[in-house]
């Protein structure tokens, strides 16, 4: 019951004209992003993170938590008409999605994908509201060994779950810690890693730097090449007439909605997870589910809902164990998390004692965004084909130049600006070579956090590694953490080992 | 792709040794009191780097990660244009902000993009070009109280300034 006293104040924060406005916003921005051939919401939040410093933090966060679901509202809407996924969450939408728009049913795709994003956003926005509060008081309770063990499981899910190359992912998550370690010493306020003693290196490497590096610049090079092609967009007509049978007619798909939903939302909380392979998994389950798989793939409405739940569930999901426990669970919450250090809070469950307003505010606009961008989206589709008919060389420029005005904001130093470029291009480079990045970007925002509760740590256990095994909690979690790190290497040598009796 | 994913390799293998060197500027051991040294942590890590680098090369000669075995180009000839039109633009602006200010450099940066890559009508790039900077003035120097670098034309906004803030 005290839950919903909380929501009851929430809302009464989210809806203060200037919140919902952001609200409003948020989402427009987000439909937008999302809807843009390769940007999704990690870009949206990167970029535009540096300009929300306009507003006090409740509505900074709640305008980029506004974006966050936008934007997945949006990515569905190029996937359906351009066949190419407005961001990677939306992969999943484009294999019944494009089938249908080409089918001439693009109408039906849309509406059934906005409806199943409301539903995925809904379920998942409830499920948050009862399961933060007791995460949170759990986590009171936790030290820095059992933060540390969160955080090792947090980098251990990207090699276990991840998916991509394990020492590159290792090698990614290595170097967004060290590059947090730039700058002064925590414990001895000594000088440490100032590259050719340049005065820049002294205040630290800002995570918005390498953010917006590889999701604004790096982003943009990858986009430009891989777009090269004409694009086609498929001719919609929607009325309110359609609209209305179009979700008539989703009454047979209420249960992929709904496996979407639940499914998103606790592949979200994962951090290596969050909302593209939940999409994804979300479509496979989809799939064995339905009476009829074969018509996967060529244009059946399911495929297109089950994905759209999921992906809006997953973000929500992403944003339960940033604010309960201070550790992302997307590349898009990591970057909201170290907003939040630059708003002056501090993230972890001290937020629910001591930020009341912030946290339940925030809740109560999630519920609000999600009924803005649905109506959003429905009432403005035709403005979003526009977006997908703007060329890049109009939008490119734009963005670049809001990376650099961005990157130069927060510390007002053309150091940094530089420093975003080189992140940018080599990040562009590296991830031709398949280094995945977001684990970079969330261990630089760690960072700072790991080391200083590894020394604790230490400290506390006078130099014994134990401590981590020591304590119940923190135990489990290093548990869970170091199978999550082994697994890859179990399934490596089994195939070493079958390899011999099959040749 | 095979040559760039051993020559990234060894990059980062050079970039990891750089940092372990440079980490033991500070006490890397143990302290007695205050538990590890202040260079102890980037040192593991910048160890672990290595360590990658040496699986990741490992990998590169037993050819067993894709890009190690893949015989497409790294950059297409057209990519690679693109690429160095875009970074090298980019640059180009940035350092003109240093001399010229980010008022000057960000139109000549959108009139270039627009104008010649996009071959836009002068009408529409003309009015980009104008619009956003007194955008980016309102929002960052007004709204937020920014100031952005303007390099020589410092003086010209003094007007502005007086009117303004």
């Amino acid at each position: 019951m005290e839950t919903l006293h909380f929501l009851t104040d929430g809302f009464l924060v989210a809806f203060q004209p200037l919140n919902l406005m952001l609200v409003v916003l948020g989402c427009v921005a987000g439909l937008f992003i999302g809807a843009m051939p390769g940007l999704g919401s990690v870009n949206g939040v990167a970029i535009l993170l540096p300009m929300t410093f306009l507003v006090p933090p409740t509505g900074a966060i709640i305008f980029l938590a506004a974006l966050y679901y936008g934007a997945m509202y949006g990515g569905a809407i190029s996937s359906i008409m351009l066949g190419i996924p407005g961001a990677s969450t939306a992969v999943a939408t484009t294999f019944d999605g494009r089938p249908l728009a080409l089918q001439g049913k693009a109408d039906r795709a849309l509406v059934a994908a906005a409806t199943a994003s409301f539903v995925g956003g809904t379920i998942s926005v409830v499920l948050f509201t009862f399961f933060a509060p007791p995460l949170a008081d759990a986590a009171l309770a936790f030290g820095p060994p059992e933060e540390f063990a969160l955080m090792l499981l947090a980098f251990a899910t990207f090699i276990g779950l991840g998916g991509d190359d394990i020492p590159k992912t290792f090698f990614s998550i290595f170097i967004g810690l060290v590059l947090s370690t730039v700058g002064l010493d925590i414990v001895s306020g000594k000088p440490r890693l100032i590259f050719f003693d340049l005065p820049g290196f002294y205040h630290g490497i800002n995570f918005l730097v390498l953010a917006i590096g590889i999701y604004g610049i790096g982003e943009m090079l990858w986009v430009i090449e891989h777009t090269k092609g004409k694009m086609i967009v498929t001719a919609a007509k929607i009325s309110v007439h359609g609209i209305l049978t179009a979700i008539g007619e989703l009454k047979g798909s209420i249960k992929p909605m709904l496996m979407g939903s639940f499914l998103g939302y606790f592949v979200g909380i994962l951090p290596a997870a969050g909302a593209t392979p939940g999409s994804l998994m979300a479509y496979g389950v989809a799939k064995t589910m339905s009476k009829d798989p074969d018509s996967f793939g060529k244009g059946n409405v399911d495929g297109v809902v089950a994905p759209e739940a999921a992906n809006n569930a997953a973000s929500t999901g992403s944003m339960l164990p940033m604010l309960t426990l201070g550790i992302p669970g997307s590349p898009t919450t990591a970057i909201l998390l170290g907003g939040m250090v630059i708003w002056g809070l501090e993230p972890g469950p001290m937020l629910f004692v001591n930020e009341k307003e912030f946290v339940w505010g925030l809740i109560a606009s999630l519920y609000a965004a999600n009924l803005f961008a649905l109506l959003i989206n429905l009432a403005f589709i035709p403005a979003f084909l526009m977006v997908l008919r703007l060329p890049f060389t109009i939008l490119a420029p734009i963005i670049y130049i809001l990376c650099v005005v961005g990157g130069y904001a927060p510390t007002q130093d053309m150091h940094d600006v530089w420093l975003m470029l080189i992140f940018g291009v080599v990040g562009y480079l590296m991830r031709k070579l398949d280094y995945p990045l977001a684990p970079a970007v969330l261990a630089i925002v760690l960072g700072p956090l790991a080391e200083a509760s590894v020394r604790q740590s230490l400290i506390m256990s006078h130099g014994s590694m134990l401590v981590f095994f020591e304590r119940p909690i923190s135990a489990v979690i290093t548990l869970a953490a170091l199978a999550l790190l082994l697994a890859p290497l179990l399934k490596f040598v089994r195939r070493g080992a079958a390899r011999p009796a099959a040749g | 792709m095979r040559v760039a994913e051993f020559v990234m390799a060894i990059c980062l293998a050079v970039f990891s040794v750089a940092i372990m060197w440079m980490s033991t500027d500070l006490p890397i051991g143990w302290i007695k009191g205050s538990g590890p040294g202040g260079g102890a942590f980037p040192f593991w890590l910048s160890a672990g780097m290595l360590v990658c680098c040496a699986w990741i090369i490992l990998r590169w000669y037993r050819r067993t990660s894709p890009p190690a075995r893949s015989t497409e180009p790294f950059m297409t000839e057209h990519g690679f244009k693109l690429f160095l039109i875009g970074a090298g633009s980019l640059t180009v602006m940035i350092g003109a902000i240093h001399f010229v200010g980010v008022y000057v450099a960000v139109p000549l940066f959108l009139l270039f993009y627009m104008r010649v890559l996009g071959r836009h009508s002068w009408l529409l790039c003309a009015a980009v070009a104008i619009v956003t900077p007194v955008v980016i003035f309102f929002f960052f120097e007004i709204a937020l109280t920014i100031t952005l670098p303007k390099g020589v034309t410092e003086p010209a906004f003094y007007p502005l300034y007086d009117i303004f803030l």
